[in-house]
């Protein structure tokens, strides 16, 4: 017999009750929530449980809802069963200011790096991760940039000498305002601020 | 002969000690900019540390931004060895988004593009495993039908290795005569290329000594580390995301996946090598389907979805509703569906997931990229450890690590 949502379902209903919450199948893929110190329990049952058997954590992605008052911070976890080759995702939220998650490290490998790379860029705080550090940014960084609190770069600023993105610079590819300010700000600049 | 009565040394009178070395992170080993620390004791490597980030790029930041059709450059970006694959990937987590159905056309041009992108990356790969054991020939030999392969996409897009091919629903025009004429050439040589090729390697004793046990891995540990694609396959696994969720009609093709046993890095050659001949297999038969389409079918190459396919330019000019299109395709001011996709194609190195969350407006609110690389280079100090210097510059290679897929 092969695993179908609604098994999966059943089963997650009768394990835990009405902890789990929000029942959806966008496009097809059973997705959930728990509550975030269930995230462990929930994963060891998927694992171990004879009929659901979900052995693969496919991906592990944090996202940050600001408008979400106490639980800002989801982190989004994507299994799958190889054998009935069936895909579940299942989410936690937290509070951003409190960002503790325990670390999924313990069921699967896998998790060590992406629990980083959440950490790193999300700030999402993995309990009893072996070596929570970060991984893509430097160490000296002291925030998570892709919380939408930091916007992307304003594309019509003109205080960047950016020339040969057409901004700025003294080549005149960028507007006149621009040039003008990057002379005033660096007055250091020989006559005409050409570089040599 | 030396023996004990030669060397007598006093208890604790050499000192032990392991020596540091940084393997990347522009070491011409590494193939890409990662580094490596390595603990060695003599040759042998007691422990390894990775460090990625060197050219991380914050593509999934900048996707928050942009439209769908602008992300396609980014996905070129990150295993462009295979771009081709990371494009139609995307291509297809925006049509499923969208709820896009494309012509049966569309997709075996788009399995032609995506088996040839696997076929170069694979060839790659493989190759290069050769140079770190120090055969040349096979490298310098097979470029030349990847050059093949380039000017293939070359006819089709214009550009050969950031290729940004086709369009949300099809691809930006026709395939031309040319593009077919080098496909024919293609498949008619490279068969003999690659049993040339192989004729060099597999049972090349020097090539087998080196990389029979070399960074093997067993299919539990593989499954736990997230291991897809060939790594995984090479280890006994035999999942394949073209078999097990099949897109772009995976389906209707008739195609084996190669498994290996022991995980090695002779293991991995070998499964890439029979997956270029399935992956021959399959274009073929894509080739001949394409050639059995009759009338109007036989010309189609992109779907209907005006809101997302840019018109042709003759209609802009002349047509309202083409010129209107125009300018908020380019704009990118059309509002995508509020939803969650996880969308995975089987890429170059394993299943490159995208998962898109949008809350309705008109870029993603998310954008995540599963990249195959980052998750199973997490495993090289296990691979290696133990093993010679010299072992961990073929681990390195037969991985297929691509920088830019592990930074994203």
């Amino acid at each position: 017999m092969s695993l179908t949502n609604e098994i999966v379902k059943q089963k997650l209903v009768e394990k835990f009750g009405d902890q789990v919450t929000n029942f959806e199948e966008p496009y097809g893929m059973l997705t959930f929530e728990v509550p975030k110190e269930m995230n462990l329990k929930l994963l060891n049952f998927l694992y171990d449980d004879e009929t659901l058997k979900f052995r693969f954590l496919t991906d592990l992605a944090a996202v940050h809802y600001p408008a979400y008052k106490g639980r800002e911070l989801a982190v989004v976890y994507h299994l799958h069963n190889l054998e009935d080759n069936l895909r579940i995702r299942f989410k936690v939220f937290t509070d951003i200011n409190q960002p503790d998650v325990y670390t999924a490290t313990g069921v699967f490998s896998t998790a060590n790096w992406q629990e980083r790379e959440a950490y790193d860029f999300y700030g999402v705080n993995f309990v009893g991760h072996p070596n929570l550090k970060r991984i893509q940014n430097v160490d000296e960084m002291d925030y998570f940039p892709q919380r939408k609190e930091f916007p992307l770069e304003d594309q019509t600023r003109i205080d960047k000498d950016d020339e040969m993105f057409g901004r700025g610079g003294s080549m005149g590819f960028g507007n006149k305002q621009a040039d003008d300010k990057h002379h005033t700000e660096y007055p250091n600049l020989p006559e005409g601020g050409q570089v040599v | 002969m030396i023996t004990d009565k030669h060397i007598s040394l006093p208890e604790g009178s050499i000192e032990t000690t392991t020596t540091r070395l940084n393997l990347g992170p522009t070491h011409p080993a590494t193939h890409g900019v990662f580094q490596n620390i390595l603990e060695l004791d003599g040759e042998r490597i007691v422990s390894a540390e990775q460090t990625v980030g060197y050219i991380h790029r914050a593509f999934e930041k900048i996707a928050e931004r942009k439209a769908l059709y602008q992300i396609t450059p980014l996905t070129d970006r990150l295993n462009y060895c295979s771009a081709p694959i990371n494009n139609m990937g995307w291509h297809m987590t925006c049509e499923k988004l969208l709820g896009i159905h494309t012509p049966k056309r569309v997709d075996y041009l788009r399995v032609i593009i995506m088996e040839l992108a696997r076929i170069a990356d694979h060839l790659i790969c493989n190759s290069i495993v050769g140079v770190d054991t120090g055969a040349y020939t096979g490298f310098l030999y097979v470029m030349q039908y990847r050059e093949l392969i380039y000017e293939i996409w070359e006819e089709v897009c214009g550009s050969r290795l950031t290729t940004n091919i086709g369009r949300i629903g099809g691809f930006e025009r026709d395939f031309n005569d040319i593009a077919f004429t080098k496909l024919e050439k293609f498949l008619k040589e490279y068969p003999g290329v690659l049993r040339e090729f192989e004729n060099l390697f597999t049972r090349n004793r020097i090539f087998m000594e080196r990389t029979i046990g070399a960074g093997p891995i067993s299919a539990e540990r593989a499954l736990n580390y997230g291991f897809t694609g060939p790594n995984l396959r090479a280890a006994g696994v035999d999942y394949d995301v073209r078999v097990h969720t099949p897109y772009s009609s995976y389906q209707d093709f008739d195609f084996e996946i190669p498994v290996g046993a022991t995980g090695d890095c002779y293991d991995r050659y070998l499964v890439r090598n029979q997956e270029m001949w399935q992956s021959l297999r399959i274009i073929e038969q894509a080739y001949q389907k394409i050639q059995d389409f009759k009338g109007e079918e036989a010309t189609v190459f992109h779907a209907d979805v005006p809101e997302y396919y840019l018109p042709e330019k003759k209609d802009v000019y002349t047509k309202m509703e083409a010129l209107i299109y125009h300018f908020k395709i380019v704009m990118g001011e059309t509002d995508i569906p509020p939803g969650e996709v996880y969308h995975s194609v089987e890429g170059g190195n394993g299943e490159l997931g995208f998962y898109l969350i949008s809350d309705g407006g008109r870029s993603p609110y998310r954008l995540h990229f599963r990249r195959p690389c980052f998750i199973y280079y997490q495993a090289f100090e296990e691979l290696v450890k133990g093993s010679m210097l010299s072992d961990a510059i073929i681990v390195m290679s037969s991985l297929n690590l691509i920088a830019g897929e592990m930074d994203g």
